[in-house]
């Protein structure tokens, strides 16, 4: 591989010098744009554009939930092994903190016999978050927060399993490069063995960095833009972002894994499609009018008096009552392989974060689970909350806050 | 908060952030006992074991315009340390005590690392578990001393006996 980038590398140079020095009229008249630019040209067009790029690990809060949300991020839930105390769990943010340290900015991890996998950080993020049982475990059980639980049963719509639930630790690896994020999950779970065993990874994707001119929302896997409605600016800070005890900086994560029912859905017209949403299909705009990151006017009516976005709507549920209800929203297709009987496993690893789990996401998700109409098409069928920990200055390990609180 | 950069001047600011960090912490790379002796050491690590002998690894670097040799390394995670290559011989792989220390050409660096040179901790007292720092003292031939903490890993490249040996490895491309 590096053979052949060097190889391409040395044709170029080539065929550059020989136009400027021939300057015959032809094939200067050829590379005019090239042989003008100088020797510099071969270096000024970027053969890898996005694989450098480096998100800062450290700082008030942890890289991976505002910052932009990569092309891929797959989340690892693992559980602590038996008589992994405070000292224990210590250990094992000590040789994650250096792992992912190195592995964001691309350097290899101590150890790494793979070390070139880990030179394109494309984005790099690692999240790590703890589980509520946590707590309980390593003999920090007053330590844990109060909205930090499993979410109740929502027996109208969960179709729970365990193997995509719960967890005592999360990480959280996002890159815009699949193998990136491969080797950097292969180095952390190695290095978390003598801790913690994997309870289950769930690998979400979006549209490939590149495809789509960044920033735009993403769109699931039935098609519909997803996350038009998030919070910004600070609005979205106060939303996340805990200020609570040892948790300050830190939030609260609830991963839902869902399920979608493609076959139905695709029996159901276009129109109605939009209906069951609120919005449009082609740019994501509400039905009633305007661009895509326009409020939906839920009051509007229709010249029959009727309301145009239904009670069933998703946008009209999932709306927050007021600023209280705000979550920040990152969602990831997940596209898995089919069950024997063929029904196919698709849909979508929601991500929601929040300051506070009760106050915050429960309120919305039970309006969603009573009245949403889209549940008909959407299964739950994993879920799992975790306190995402605070960020860290430099010489601090992740965690400190509650390991030496 | 992202930002485009080379890739090398991530790399120098990461580098500079993690030694900054490592003193406290504990998790870094290195802890020198003067600020700029004639060696460095980068990337210290020793691998967990239970009991017995472990080996550890680290990146030396001679800063002087003079050969340096390692002659020496204690530390108390160990009753016995020796410095150790690894050679051929009736064509297995096999470590052995390094005649007259470890060389660090002048200007230089020296790879310790597995299926290489390393720093060989036998009679060890008590397990030494992943994500402990075992306390190394170094001895060269100038008799300079440098101290390095080097961070427990688990490694699964076992036995040192087994590492692949470069022809194995060549051969296997």
């Amino acid at each position: 591989m590096t053979e052949t980038a060097g190889g391409t590398f040395s044709r170029r140079r080539l065929l550059l010098g020989g136009a400027a020095v021939a300057g015959g009229a032809t094939l200067a008249g050829a590379l005019t744009g090239c042989a003008a630019a100088g020797p510099t040209a071969p270096e000024a067009a970027p053969e890898a554009p996005y694989g450098d790029d480096v998100v800062a690990f450290r700082g008030r809060h942890q890289a991976g939930v505002t910052t932009p949300p990569p092309a891929h991020t797959w989340f690892v839930a693992l559980d602590l092994r038996d008589g992994v105390d405070r000292s224990g769990l210590t250990r094992l943010m000590t040789l994650w903190t250096d792992d992912i340290e190195r592995l964001t900015g691309g350097r290899a991890p101590l150890a790494d016999q793979e070390r070139e996998l880990a030179a394109v950080p494309a984005s790099l993020t690692v999240t790590v978050g703890v589980g509520p049982d946590l707590f309980g475990r390593t003999g920090l059980d007053a330590l844990r927060p109060a909205s930090l639980a499993q979410l109740p049963a929502f027996d109208a719509i969960d179709r729970l399993e365990q193997r995509w639930s719960g967890g005592d630790l999360l990480l959280q690896i996002g890159a815009d490069d699949v193998v990136t994020v491969s080797h950097a999950t292969r180095v952390l779970t190695r290095d978390a063995r003598s801790f913690a065993e994997v309870r289950w990874v769930q690998r979400g994707f979006g549209r490939a960095r590149g495809s789509v001119p960044d920033g735009t929302t993403a769109r699931n896997l039935l098609g519909q833009v997803d996350g038009s409605a998030n919070p910004v600016g600070d609005a979205r800070e106060q939303a996340v972002w805990s200020a609570e005890g040892w948790l300050a900086g830190g939030t609260m994560l609830v991963l839902r894994r869902i399920r979608f029912d493609r076959d139905h859905w695709e029996q159901i017209g276009r129109a109605d499609r939009e209906l069951v949403i609120g919005r449009r299909l082609d740019d994501g705009a509400p039905i009633t009018g305007g661009a895509e990151k326009d409020a939906v006017d839920l009051s509007a009516v229709d010249e029959n008096g009727l309301e145009v976005v239904p009670s069933f709507a998703h946008v009209r549920q999932a709306r927050a009552r007021d600023a209280s209800e705000l979550m920040l929203r990152r969602g990831y297709s997940y596209d898995d392989s089919p069950a024997p009987d063929g029904t196919d496993d698709a849909g979508l690893l929601f991500a929601a974060y929040v300051a506070d789990i009760e106050r915050q996401f429960l309120p919305v998700q039970r309006r969603l689970a009573d009245n949403d109409l889209l549940n008909r098409w959407t299964i739950p069928v994993g879920s799992a909350v975790f306190a995402i920990l605070p960020g860290i200055g430099d010489g601090q390990i992740l965690g400190h806050q509650l390991l030496d609180a | 908060m992202t930002t485009r950069t080379l890739l090398r001047a991530a790399v120098a600011a990461v580098a500079a952030l993690a030694l900054a960090a490592c003193g406290s912490s504990g998790s870094g790379s290195t802890t020198s006992s003067a600020p700029a002796g004639p060696v460095t050491a980068s990337d210290p690590w020793v691998k967990t074991a239970e009991t017995g002998m472990t080996a550890a690894f680290m990146k030396l670097t001679n800063t002087t315009g003079k050969d340096i040799v390692l002659v020496k390394a204690a530390t108390p995670a160990a009753g016995m340390v020796e410095l150790h290559e690894m050679a051929m011989k009736d064509g297995q792989m096999v470590m052995q005590p390094k005649e007259g220390g470890i060389p660090i050409k002048a200007g230089a660096s020296a790879m310790l690392e597995p299926g290489g040179d390393h720093i060989m901790l036998m009679d060890i007292p008590k397990p030494i578990a992943a994500g402990e720092t075992v306390a190394l003292t170094l001895t060269f031939d100038d008799g300079t001393t440098l101290s390095v903490d080097a961070v427990a890993k688990d490694f699964d490249g076992g036995n040192e006996s087994y590492e692949p040996s470069p022809s194995m490895s060549m051969s296997g491309m």
